[in-house]
């Protein structure tokens, strides 16, 4: 059984319908790239998988490690092990980092019928990850992504991904607005955090990423549904010749 | 029969045991007030600056009056013991309206200000013993002309705390004064408190408004604060009390040149509280900054009217109000920032910021700056929002629940109030006691709560 199963997933924001009938299924230990035009439901389908109440599953299914994934609250998604590295970091203005990551871990953590972590056992963790993703020191001291760089940011969300070590870790365009070395420090951070248990979907436009993350299993979406899957090499085919001939494909052009 | 009539009936029975008990600076005042508050009456919605709040209709429920000012078998010293470590400070109570010296501790904070130049105490001593010093400025600041209230206080009122920090003197920790209402019926407490910092002088001030018991009291206090040259006075203002309590809280301050004037206000826990803080700025170069934090849930009443009057230039209000309320609770934050024609380089900013969790609470809010001076910067503004749905949702994408993740954004709103208080310890203290407050806790046993459990 696949960790994560998608089947005919239709979800609206407002009246207006963007995923059309997704089908998906991800196995343990695979990472799967999702490519596509701008505006086709990428970020879409990772709010939907994480449960943000903006948008509405109108039909279809999703099983997350053998659970029904739709009537989960979106903390308990995250408690079962979803993640997502959004595409656009939210800043939180007077809850500092640290509170809120021990806030997220130790939840975590009572959820699985863990004792929460003691203060150095936290400390010790959090040195660990940080220096993964080279996260500055006093990042960890300031609020929430409040007056953190774009880079910072993206550092920021692969920092949490590893403090929370989740089963399925969705990427959302992690690489827009990162230079090559941040690129290079993100991918090291995932690459690190990658083991045969866990799988992660990497939603991006561009090559760069993937040639640092090399993905088992490539996908377009368009409009609303997946259009194409296929080996790694399809990556290199859409660097080449851009999405036209998709787009072509499905008669638009 | 109308609402104020019995009061006046009481006086006039009442009068002259009062003023016997009582003495001349406090006395002088008395029949002035009652003559204004029989002419004028209590303030309704009608009056300018009551419109949210009618003092008329709290008055109207009867509640018992102490006015032989017997003193209740109630020793808080005893009874608020664990909070004295909490927060260093000089400690005293003010038990319904009743200053508290029945307690060797009381006399011995006494004398350990006394050793500073400091006269501290009771404002009914301190007028027998100190009657100049008293007369000087007792009424002087507190005006009852656009609020009745405070008449009702002058006639009536006997004691009270009293500070008097002489010139270039410093206390060496905060005075902590904790009103407490305590009694087995419902009743009524109207306490008088005079604050006077010289030239040069420094106070740290705590005032913590509690109950014990839940039984329906209403407290009218009105402080009179005058501030000298190049004096400086913090004063923190904590309201932790029952649902069944109407709180009147009147404050006037009288700032002269150069002086700083730091007042915080934080409404925890309440039932129906109206505070109204007066602020003359009299010389140049004083600075003032407000500010004040109140939350709200049940239906509980939070009504905070400030005004401001740039006397002079050259003078800085720096004023921020922040209210969260959950519930059926209502809010009201009613400014007025007043620059007066000639007062040039005037810096005057006023915020209000609030959020309403809750579709069935209540916000409002009326910020304004009235200027009659071309040469000075000033701004004013409101806002009235909910809490952050894609902050709440980032939270719950990492497993923070939902309460939770509320919680820490209505705890990281009211931050930036907490984080003005210049008193570490307070401030530690402070950040706990709205934690617990969100969290549903009670606030048991930190400085300056209910009943002590240990
Ligand atoms: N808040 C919103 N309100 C209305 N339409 C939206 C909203 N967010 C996204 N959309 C629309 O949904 C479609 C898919 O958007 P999105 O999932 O962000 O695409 P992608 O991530 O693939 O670029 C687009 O047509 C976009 O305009
Ligand atoms: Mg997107």
């Amino acid at each position: 059984m696949g960790l994560l199963e998608i089947k005919n997933l239709h979800a609206n924001i407002g009246d207006k319908e963007i995923l059309k009938g997704v089908n998906l299924t991800i196995n343990p230990g695979e990472v799967h790239a999702i490519m596509g035009p701008n505006g086709s439901g990428k970020s879409t389908l990772s709010a939907v998988l994480t449960g943000n109440p903006t948008y509405t599953v109108t039909e279809g299914s999703v099983m997350f490690n053998g659970k029904n994934l739709l009537e989960m609250a979106p903390e308990d998604r995250a408690r079962e092990g979803m993640f997502l590295s959004f595409q656009y970091p939210v800043e939180i203005p007077g809850v500092s980092m640290v509170n809120f990551i021990r806030t997220a871990v130790n939840e975590k953590r009572k959820y699985q019928g863990q004792p929460a972590l003691s203060a150095t056992e936290f400390l010790k963790m959090m040195r660990e990850r940080k220096d993964l993703v080279e996260l500055d020191n006093k990042l960890a001291n300031r609020s929430v992504n409040e007056g953190f760089s774009g880079g910072e940011k993206k550092r920021n969300e692969i920092f949490q991904m590893a403090m929370l070590e989740p089963k399925l870790s969705i990427l959302d365009e992690t690489d827009s607005g990162l230079d090559i070395d941040a690129l290079r420090i993100v991918a090291k951070g995932v690459n690190h955090l990658r083991n045969s248990e866990n799988a992660s979907i990497v939603i991006t436009h561009y090559q760069r990423l993937l040639d640092y993350i090399v993905p088992d299993v490539v996908h377009v979406l368009y409009k609303g549904r997946i259009v194409k899957t296929e080996g790694r090499e399809l990556v290199a085919e859409l660097e080449e010749k851009g999405y036209d001939w998709i787009k072509r494909e499905q008669g638009d052009l | 029969m109308s609402v104020e009539q019995p009061y006046i009936d009481i006086y006039n029975q009442m009068a002259d045991k009062v003023k016997a008990q009582s003495s001349a600076p406090l006395n002088a005042l008395r029949d002035d007030a009652i003559n204004a508050l029989a002419e004028r009456g209590f303030p309704t919605k009608k009056w300018e600056d009551f419109q949210r709040s009618d003092m008329r209709e709290r008055y109207a429920t009867n509640y018992g009056m102490n006015l032989t000012q017997f003193n209740i078998d109630f020793n808080p010293y005893k009874t608020f013991k664990c909070d004295i470590q909490a927060i260093k400070s000089h400690l005293f109570f003010v038990v319904n309206d009743v200053f508290y010296s029945n307690d060797q501790k009381a006399l011995d904070e006494i004398a350990a200000l006394q050793k500073q130049g400091i006269v501290a105490g009771s404002l009914r001593q301190v007028a027998k013993t100190h009657p100049e010093l008293v007369a000087k400025y007792y009424g002087k600041a507190a005006k009852w002309d656009v609020d009745t209230t405070v008449a009702f206080n002058t006639a009536f009122a006997q004691d009270g705390f009293f500070i008097y920090v002489p010139k270039q003197v410093q206390t060496d920790f905060p005075i902590q004064i904790i009103n407490v209402m305590n009694g087995d019926l419902d009743m009524m407490a109207t306490s008088r408190n005079l604050v006077v910092v010289e030239e040069g002088a420094k106070l740290q001030l705590l005032v913590c408004g509690h109950t014990s018991k839940k039984y329906n009291y209403l407290c009218n206090r009105v402080t009179e604060v005058f501030v000298g040259q190049y004096g400086t006075l913090e004063m923190y203002k904590l309201e932790d009390t029952e649902a069944s309590m109407t709180n009147i809280g009147s404050l006037f301050i009288e700032q002269q040149a150069d002086s700083n004037v730091m007042v915080n206000e934080i409404t925890l826990k309440n039932g129906f509280t109206r505070n109204n803080i007066n602020v003359e700025l009299l010389g140049e170069h004083a600075e003032l900054n407000l500010c004040g934090m109140a939350i709200g849930d049940g239906d509980k009443h939070i009504d905070n009217h400030t005004f401001v009057n740039h006397a002079v230039g050259h003078c800085k209000t720096n004023e921020l109000y922040k209210y969260i309320l959950n519930e059926e609770s209502v809010g009201s934050f009613d400014g007025k920032i007043l620059v007066n024609k000639g007062s040039q380089k005037t810096e005057a900013y006023q915020s209000n910021r609030n959020i309403v969790v809750t579709p069935t609470a209540k916000m409002y809010t009326k910020p304004h700056l009235e200027i009659y001076a071309d040469d000075v910067k000033c701004s004013h503004g409101a806002t009235v929002g909910q809490l952050d749905k894609e902050a709440l949702f980032y939270m719950q994408s990492r497993g923070i629940p939902e309460a939770e993740a509320r919680m820490l954004l209505m705890v990281a709103f009211a931050n930036d109030v907490i984080e003005n208080i210049k008193i570490e310890a307070l401030r530690t203290r402070m950040h706990m006691l709205v934690e617990r407050r969100f969290r549903g806790e009670t606030l048991v046993c930190n400085s300056c709560t209910d009943h002590c459990t240990k």
